[in-house]
């Protein structure tokens, strides 16, 4: 039904039907412009030789000018396989203590009696909103006097004041549509406020905690700002601060083949965003509102 | 169903005996204070790990005690020198050479000079030197006349200010500084020459440029939002993907692949060349510049833009524009007059948001920025970690900071900070 919007009517007139067409055109213009910088790293990253452009033998399908060498040199590489190690340990613990945080936050944000919500929320949230530079130039600081710089235990507490927000908005959100009824008729029939909340809350709210999750996950992963400042020692690089010295000091393929990585993350992560999305919707449709 | 009067409910007990009134209180706190329990730990947690070090941090642009510890002294002597346009009476010159002998033994006389240099560049090396021949002097007739002979310096109106504004523990220098003012020799504040400043047309810059992304966002966000929300949901879903994915993807991921699209020897100059349209000497350089940064910029904030107008536009319903249609509007009229007033909620809250966040953009521009596309958060860094002067670091990160707070609390009031968007 909404559809007549975009779709032509019989009766438009050549000023219309021109308008329409340009229109899709720009649109998809802008979808090339979204989309294209991402897809084109892909076929680039197996590139045969050190280029950041298609060679001839490339646009000739070629299969002499394609090799997975740089998928080679990033798996055999010591300094890159350490950086994904601590990016797995850093983001796996941020989210873990970001989510267990940000959850607690939003169930107590939720509740109607909680007092100034609007107040504390917006401080709760200051963590995305804050340039990132400022937030790496305090943590430096406080970091050099209480002696976390150069420590993944450092990083992980970082990353979790930056993951926080968004498990709380996502949790929140969840929250929104939570009937409190259901609290009220399970506190009614004799379960005690841990059995509520295992049983009765946690799966209706779970879409939101795992999605917070995963934008916590991405946060702390993608996350790079912080530690360039606080990550002194190559020991305790993670992989996006191997990529900014790969692009500042020795540019080499093998950053695209990393990048072809990530995005083959990126894409899963957002499948499961995605179906979460839609089930909580799905459930949320199910409650009595 | 009758409602009980005050009069009633005041006469009304629990089975306890205690006043309905009081008992109902009680409850209530105990539900505010439990309620506040939950967010309490989170709280604590920002507290120390956030809030608590960026304050601290701020705090630097206005304290520094530098010249108090290292010059007490001399600190202590400033206030003698009251006729500001002579110099300083021989006590404070006295009390200066006893400091300046100490800061030599205690090898301190570094960061006196430096800190000195940051106010006005020349003098580390008047203190340096001073303090090298210093040592073997044992007290002159007149330090004054001892200190001029060393290093005329000593005899300049200008240098004995510096260092008495510096002896202040709290002071504005830093603040002044960051929005390229001086005191000049009668100790007005003044703006520097010209061509000497650097932060306020840094300060302009960044303000332009990151209206310039906010621009080109809604410029192209706008067409696909509205394409999106009109679409079939089936379609619409799976376009979506395409503002999706870039939102997931990588920050530094997108940055190289810019650097790889838009660098000289890239993928674009290539078709171009390819195409005829440049020569193989006349590709174009798009990128280490603002150009290349604000292109970047815009297709990474492009999903912050997209996603509120999309919630919005979703919302609309479509028989507005069919009603407006159907009285006779042209349909470009329809769409202006009654559609568009409609997003603009949506256009709000996505403009403060990718405003806001390219305020204080700093990856981007760092990498791709070259000379003339480095933003204040650049310069923020570049005093964190080369030149070493945190004071006008924190003073500088001091104004970017209170911008995006007051966009923020903006924010806050026009959308409703719950209503953040995350696709």
């Amino acid at each position: 039904m909404s559809q007549s919007l975009t779709s032509l009517p019989p009766y438009a007139g050549p000023v219309e039907k021109a308008w329409y067409v340009i229109f899709r055109v720009i649109c998809a213009f802008v979808f090339l412009f979204l989309i294209a910088p991402i897809l084109i790293i892909i076929p680039l990253s197996f590139n045969a030789v050190p280029y950041f452009t298609f060679t001839s033998e490339m646009l000739a399908f070629d299969p002499a000018g394609y090799s997975t060498r740089w998928y080679e040199m990033f798996l055999t590489d010591d300094r890159w396989m350490n950086s994904v190690k601590n990016s797995i340990i850093v983001a796996f613990f941020a989210t873990l203590l970001a989510t267990f945080l940000g959850t607690l936050a939003a169930l107590g944000l939720s509740r109607s009696h909680m007092p100034a919500r609007t107040f504390f929320m917006s401080v709760l949230i200051s963590p995305m909103i804050v340039p990132l530079i400022i937030t790496a130039a305090g943590i430096y600081f406080f970091y050099a006097t209480v002696g976390l710089t150069d420590s993944l235990l450092g990083i992980i507490l970082a990353h979790t004041a930056l993951g926080t927000p968004f498990v709380v908005i996502t949790v929140t959100a969840t929250l929104i549509g939570f009937d409190q009824s259901l609290t009220r008729a399970s506190a009614m029939l004799g379960a005690s406020p841990s059995t509520t909340f295992f049983k009765v809350i946690m799966p209706l709210i779970l879409p939101g905690v795992i999605s917070g999750a995963l934008f916590a996950f991405v946060t702390s992963f993608d996350e790079v700002v912080v530690v360039l400042f606080i990550a002194l020692n190559p020991e305790e690089y993670t992989i996006p601060r191997q990529m900014w010295s790969g692009i500042r000091e020795q540019i080499s393929p093998a950053i695209l083949a990393v990048a072809t990585c990530l995005i083959g993350l990126s894409i899963a992560l957002m499948t499961v965003i995605e179906l979460l999305r839609r089930r909580s919707e799905r459930l949320r449709g199910m409650t009595p509102q | 169903m009758a409602q009980a009067t005050v009069d009633e409910l005041q006469g009304l007990t629990t089975a306890d005996g205690t006043p309905l009134r009081q008992a109902l209180h009680r409850a209530e706190r105990r539900a505010k204070v439990r309620a506040f329990l939950l967010v309490a730990p989170l709280l604590v947690f920002l507290t120390v790990t956030f809030i608590y070090p960026i304050a601290q941090m701020l705090f630097r642009s206005v304290h520094d005690a530098t010249i108090v510890e290292l010059l007490p002294r001399t600190a202590e002597a400033f206030p003698a020198w009251e006729d500001r346009t002579q110099l300083p009476p021989e006590s404070v010159f006295a009390a200066f050479a006893a400091d300046l002998k100490e800061t030599r033994e205690n090898r301190t006389i570094g960061q006196v000079a430096t800190r000195v240099n940051f106010e006005e560049g020349g003098l580390r090396s008047t203190f340096t030197r001073t303090a090298r021949h210093i040592d073997d002097v044992e007290d002159p007739p007149s330090w004054r006349d001892w200190l001029i002979e060393d290093n005329a310096d000593w005899g300049k109106l200008d240098t004995w200010a510096v260092l008495e504004r510096l002896s202040h523990p709290i002071n504005a220098l830093q603040y002044l500084a960051a929005v390229d003012l001086e005191y000049n020799t009668q100790g007005e504040v003044v703006a520097v020459p010209p061509e000497r400043q650097i932060y306020v047309p840094i300060f302009v810059r960044t303000l332009w440029m990151s209206l310039l992304v906010t621009g080109m966002t809604l410029l192209l966000g706008y067409p696909i939002a509205y394409f999106l929300a009109t679409l079939p949901l089936r379609t619409s879903n799976l376009l979506m993907i395409m503002v999706l994915l870039p939102f997931w993807t990588s920050l530094l991921v997108r940055t190289t692949s810019w650097i790889v699209i838009l660098g000289t020897e890239g993928v674009l100059n290539d078709i171009l060349v390819w195409a005829g349209i440049l020569s193989d000497e006349g590709r174009i350089q798009l990128i280490y510049n603002q150009t290349g940064t604000v292109i970047a910029m815009t297709q990474i904030l492009l999903p912050f833009m997209v996603l509120p107008l999309y919630s919005v536009m979703k919302t609309i319903s479509p028989s507005y524009m069919r009603a407006a249609m159907s009285l006779g509007a042209p349909r470009f009229l329809a769409f202006w007059r009654v559609y568009a007033p409609n997003t603009l909620p949506g256009v709000g809250a996505g403009a403060l948001l990718v405003f806001i966040l390219s305020i204080g953009y700093y990856i981007t521009p760092a990498l791709v920025g070259g000379r003339t596309g480095q933003m204040i958060s650049n310069f923020i860094a570049f005093h964190m970690q080369s030149s070493l002067n945190w004071g006008l670091a924190a003073a500088l990160g001091g104004i970017l900071l209170a911008g995006v707070l007051i966009l923020y609390a903006l924010y806050n009031r026009l959308v409703g900070v719950e209503k953040l968007s995350l696709g």
